[in-house]
């Protein structure tokens, strides 16, 4: 089989399993035009390098309520489902979200709820934004899709200027506590400068909004409940590379996963790992990797929520390990990992064993083809722990 | 042109010669047989993306037919048939698609974000309509430079509806900008159709608004894109005003290979503009009414153009991928002294882990 894609990249692709082909003019369909020649098998099975993570499942939970086997997607199509049937006032709109949006997200919504209540907007990140806080403003439950976080800066003037400050500036006249963004994030195998971006940092600079990103389905399923719930607006960043990789059993039913509150995964003594997101699955294999290789107990936790960050989980975690790595995707300047970093060597200073390490993306854009050169690997991470063990 | 190749209107024959068209033509067919083939390539796990331009290769030829070669382009990332009109070799469309050591983008982006400084065709980028006011300043520059160049910008309708449409149009107008705006209003933007993207009449209507005088085309006559655009362009450079193309078309194919069109249009829609109107298949009517095409030529092109394009392609596929260090260049004009340390780190790491990196398939 040709197709030697791993299913992280292969996500990518919508409706992979169509088998129409627009052929253009004249001659119709063709049997393939491109023979694969016997030179390039092997190099092309080199190319399609395996996915940098392996997605681990949280173990199962009867806590919710029943459950159902539900990719990433699928589990923020349930919590859409669930806000449109209870609150009436909810409104799912953004590019293409109406067929079902580019990764699937709302399918079945339009038809179930309405055209009025699961709509395209015209091609307009500032304008989708703007009308949310507006609706939002107005008494609606406003759901805004962006496209690719890579494309959320045209909104950004509405996003700070307006949305953070609108409860703020109106002295507690006015607020759209009721607005929340959702956006697709990360890097995803090829999607280079514009479909891989994390910009999270950008935001966490803003005070009144919130920025939150899930690890898993389960979480998303919460987490994003809980934004929607939440009454302060609310980014909400989806790994994109796990929206059909992550697979596991979700509740059917609504519950939330409370913001600000990071979750400590596993226990460990000797090196606190901190990251959010797609990173939260490489971490995980690189504290299996400093146990097995290096004896080194490490605690892993997820950060979940942004802004407004859980320092003291962190800060608690730190004190008792003494040494602290973070993990991201985005450049290492300015990243979100240099503000829990500064934070934590005010609040732990004299329990530090060893400089807190950063593992983040180079100060570049985001390239194409040097992507496996570019992410910060768990080989990186591994690294990183053996000379904080060592230091 | 009608829908049989016809000329409906004999004054408005822009009278090419038949090299000329037959030019035409076979940079339409060229793009159409390196769209397929492209496209399959990425159906087969080879490239990791692609954009065909099925069904508006009338609009690229036709445009760019009309300009002078040094008028500087600025597109979305529809507009490959300009590239390809203007010279570009199928090695580079290939390079760039392959991302490979050949690639003049050092192989940072995605396919189809094509860019050449020689033809004068400025890089892709993804964000839309990002290009529209940056089109604006540029002909403002080049109108100073005082050497008759001019500007095209490129875009579909949808792009039409950000914000930085808006800008762009307004800046060209009130600054006095030898441009000319090409929309390629072709039905769709993924999958929203154009009753959702506006309620006017299209993106022509929107040029007067601005103070810039606008003309709707056929985009599926390569002669009348070819008259409009030589029209717009001769008055952009003589009067230093910005002029507005919107030309009709129909996006045949996919929005890229990460959608699946039949998700939320008909396959009758779709066969009823790949059959009844074809930029491609119009030009051939007129053609072949003129003796100028028969079917031998139209079969030994087709086995040429697909063998040139299958040639390049394995080729690229063949070709290594640019050295890693390219990674870090170009961020600056120079490198700095905190990234010239992460790529110090980043040799160092590679060196100790070398067996978990592809390094086979880069430069050295």
């Amino acid at each position: 089989m040709i197709i030697a894609m791993a299913a992280a990249a292969r996500l990518f692709i919508r409706g992979a399993h169509s088998t129409l082909a627009i052929s253009g003019v004249g001659t119709g369909r063709q049997n393939s035009l491109l023979k694969l020649s016997a030179g390039c098998s092997s190099r092309l099975k080199a190319q399609r390098h395996a996915a940098h993570f392996t997605f681990q499942p949280d173990p199962p939970t009867t806590e919710y309520g029943d459950t159902q086997k539900m990719n990433l997607f699928q589990s923020i199509t349930s919590a859409l489902d669930n806000t449109l049937a209870s609150d009436p006032t909810a409104v799912i709109f953004g590019e293409d979200v109406a067929f079902g949006g580019v990764f699937r997200c709302t399918v079945g919504l339009r038809d179930k709820y309405g055209k009025d209540r699961v709509f395209n907007t015209p091609l307009c990140e500032q304008g989708i934004v703007g009308f949310g806080i507006g609706a939002a403003a107005a008494g609606a439950t406003a759901i805004a899709e962006i496209q690719f976080a890579d494309y959320i800066f045209p909104a950004f003037d509405q996003i700070v200027n307006e949305a953070a400050k609108y409860r703020y500036r109106s002295g507690n006249l006015f607020d759209c506590g009721n607005l929340t963004i959702r956006a697709p994030w990360g890097c995803v195998g090829h999607g280079s400068l514009y479909h891989s971006q994390s910009p999270e940092a950008f935001f966490a600079h803003c005070p009144g909004i919130k920025v939150v990103i899930p690890r898993s389905p389960l979480q998303a399923k919460g987490l994003l409940l809980s934004c929607i719930a939440d009454n302060n607006p609310c980014l909400f960043f989806e790994p994109k590379i796990l929206y059909r990789a992550a697979v596991e059993q979700v509740p059917v039913d609504s519950y939330t996963i409370p913001l600000s509150q990071a979750e400590v995964l596993q226990e460990g003594s000797d090196l606190t790992l901190v990251a959010w997101g797609t990173q939260i699955h490489v971490m995980k294999e690189v504290a299996n990797m400093a146990q097995e290789k290096l004896g080194v107990s490490c605690e892993v936790i997820d950060l979940r929520t942004i802004l407004p960050w859980d320092t003291e989980t962190v800060c608690k975690s730190v004190v008792k390990t003494g040494r602290l790595l973070i993990s991201h995707e985005a450049p290492v300047t300015g990243g979100f990992a240099a503000e829990i970093s500064s934070t934590v060597q005010e609040e732990c200073f004299l329990n530090l064993e060893a400089p807190i390490a950063r593992v983040c993306g180079y100060d570049t854009p985001f390239p194409h083809i040097f992507e496996p050169f570019y992410i910060p690997d768990k080989w990186k991470c591994f690294d990183a722990i053996k000379r904080m063990i060592n230091y | 042109m009608d829908r049989q190749g016809k000329i409906i209107n004999p004054s408005e024959d822009p009278q090419l010669s038949k090299e000329t068209v037959l030019n035409f033509y076979q940079k339409m067919t060229l793009l159409n047989t390196m769209d397929r083939i492209l496209y399959e390539s990425q159906r087969q796990g080879r490239i990791s993306f692609y954009m065909t331009n099925y069904g508006e290769e009338g609009t690229h030829i036709g445009s760019a037919a009309a300009l002078e070669s040094n008028d500087l382009v600025f597109g979305q990332y529809r507009e490959a048939g300009v590239l390809m009109y203007r010279g570009f070799p199928l090695d580079l469309f290939m390079a760039q698609c392959y991302a490979n050591a050949d690639d003049l983008g050092k192989g940072r982006q995605m396919p189809v974000h094509y860019g050449c400084k020689d033809l004068h065709f400025v890089t892709i980028s993804s964000p839309l309509a990002t290009q529209i006011p940056q089109a604006a300043g540029a002909a403002y520059a080049l109108k100073r430079e005082n050497m008759n160049r001019a500007v095209i910008c490129y875009f579909g309708e949808g792009a039409a509806s950000e914000g930085d449409a808006h800008a762009g149009f307004n800046f060209s107008a009130t600054l006095e900008c030898p441009l000319i705006f090409f929309c390629r209003n072709n039905g769709y933007a993924i999958s929203t159709p154009t009753n959702e993207q506006y309620r006017g009449d299209g993106i022509a209507a929107r040029g007067p608004g601005y103070g810039m005088l606008s003309i709707r085309v056929d985009g599926n006559d390569v002669f009348a894109v070819y008259n409009a655009t030589k029209e717009a362009r001769r008055r952009a450079v003589a009067e230093n005003q910005p002029f507005l193309i919107e030309a009709m078309t129909y996006r045949i194919g996919h929005h890229s290979t990460s959608d699946d069109s039949s998700a939320y249009r008909s396959v009758d829609e779709v066969n009823y503009w790949d059959k009844q109107d074809h930029p491609i298949s119009r030009l051939r009517h007129y053609m072949t009414a003129r003796g100028w095409w028969s079917e031998d030529d139209e079969r030994s092109w087709r086995k040429q153009s697909r063998k040139t394009v299958m040639e390049a392609f394995e080729r690229a596929e063949r070709r290594l991928k640019p050295n890693p260090e390219l990674l870090f260049t170009d961020v600056y004009q120079e490198m700095v002294p905190r990234l010239a340390k992460q790529r110090e780190s980043l040799f160092r790491h590679i060196q100790q882990y070398k067996e978990h990196y592809p390094l086979d398939l880069y430069e050295k």
